[in-house]
């Protein structure tokens, strides 16, 4: 019988899991909605589980780079969401629709 | 008497809330939903950095991410009045492609980590103190200035481009 006790510190792995899990929703997000908004949720929340990699990684190697990474990825996270969203607002004010399958004019 | 793993309840507890949320941000159809969905995702986030050591990224995680980022897109998500998204009439190619296949890649990223990552190493609470402010700061301030100041330059490039983007119909 296996044995299904907590052990007294979190594996490493279950971190980096967490993080696969998180980035693999954020990919089903993007691929499965049509909403650009929540489109574009889906891409933060994929940024959100590399950070947590991120952090993990710097907790197993004791040094802080990692944290520096994260902090960068917030910051390109931020000008992304307002270059982003600026882009929406054009989009929809040009098209009237936030269905990213009716702006296809680039579509052969 | 065994002590209680208490590091180990939180990371379960936070864990499911956080996927719990990131389900939840996926199959809701109306984006103010994913909104608070993903501001969920972002909360337990913060708290697990805080478990890992990284004082200040969670704090920035709460500010910068839970704070000003989403407050930008509920702000776009009521400007724009957006409703719940139309039911999808039939099966896409994107579903019955896209489900088996992220399946997959996340099966193989966790068969990955679990034979990669040696399981000897465990986290615990306050085993991992260099993620303080004055750390951070440290770091940022002198190994990796030129970065630093190069994220400035990119700021202030998307200040720009968000202005000009937005005012394009006032003139």
């Amino acid at each position: 019988m296996p044995d299904f006790s907590l052990p007294a510190a979190v594996p490493i792995s279950w971190y980096l899991i967490l993080s696969a899990v998180l980035f693999t929703l954020g990919i089903a997000g993007f691929l499965l909605r049509r909403s650009i908004i929540t489109v574009f949720m889906s891409i933060e929340l994929m940024l959100n589980a590399v950070n947590l990699t991120f952090v993990t990684f710097s907790y197993k190697l004791k040094a802080v780079d990692g944290h520096i990474f994260t902090f960068f990825v917030m910051v390109v996270a931020a000008a992304e969401a307002a270059v982003g969203l600026a882009i929406i607002l054009t989009v929809f004010r040009n098209r009237s629709t936030l269905e990213i399958d009716e702006v296809n004019s680039l579509k052969l | 008497m065994p002590s209680i793993p208490l590091d180990a309840i939180l990371f379960l507890v936070l864990a499911a809330i956080a996927v719990g949320s990131a389900i939840n941000l996926v199959v809701q159809t109306h984006p103010i939903n994913s909104a608070l969905s993903l501001v969920g995702v972002m909360i337990s986030l913060a708290v697990l950095y805080l478990l890992l050591g990284g004082e200040f990224i969670a704090a920035v995680q709460v500010i910068v991410y839970a704070g000003a980022i989403m407050v930008l897109f509920v702000f776009v998500i009521m400007l724009l009045n957006a409703g719940a998204e139309r039911p999808r009439t039939r099966l896409s190619f994107s579903v019955a492609a896209g489900v088996p296949v992220l399946l997959a890649f996340l099966s193989a990223a966790a068969y990955f980590i679990l034979k990669k990552v040696p399981p000897a190493e465990g986290v615990t609470f306050g085993g991992f103190t260099g993620g303080s402010p004055r750390a951070v700061g440290e770091a940022l301030f002198t190994r990796y200035l030129l970065p630093f100041e190069v994220t400035s330059i990119l700021i202030l490039i998307a200040i720009i481009g968000a202005i000009v983007l937005a005012m394009k119909e006032i003139d």
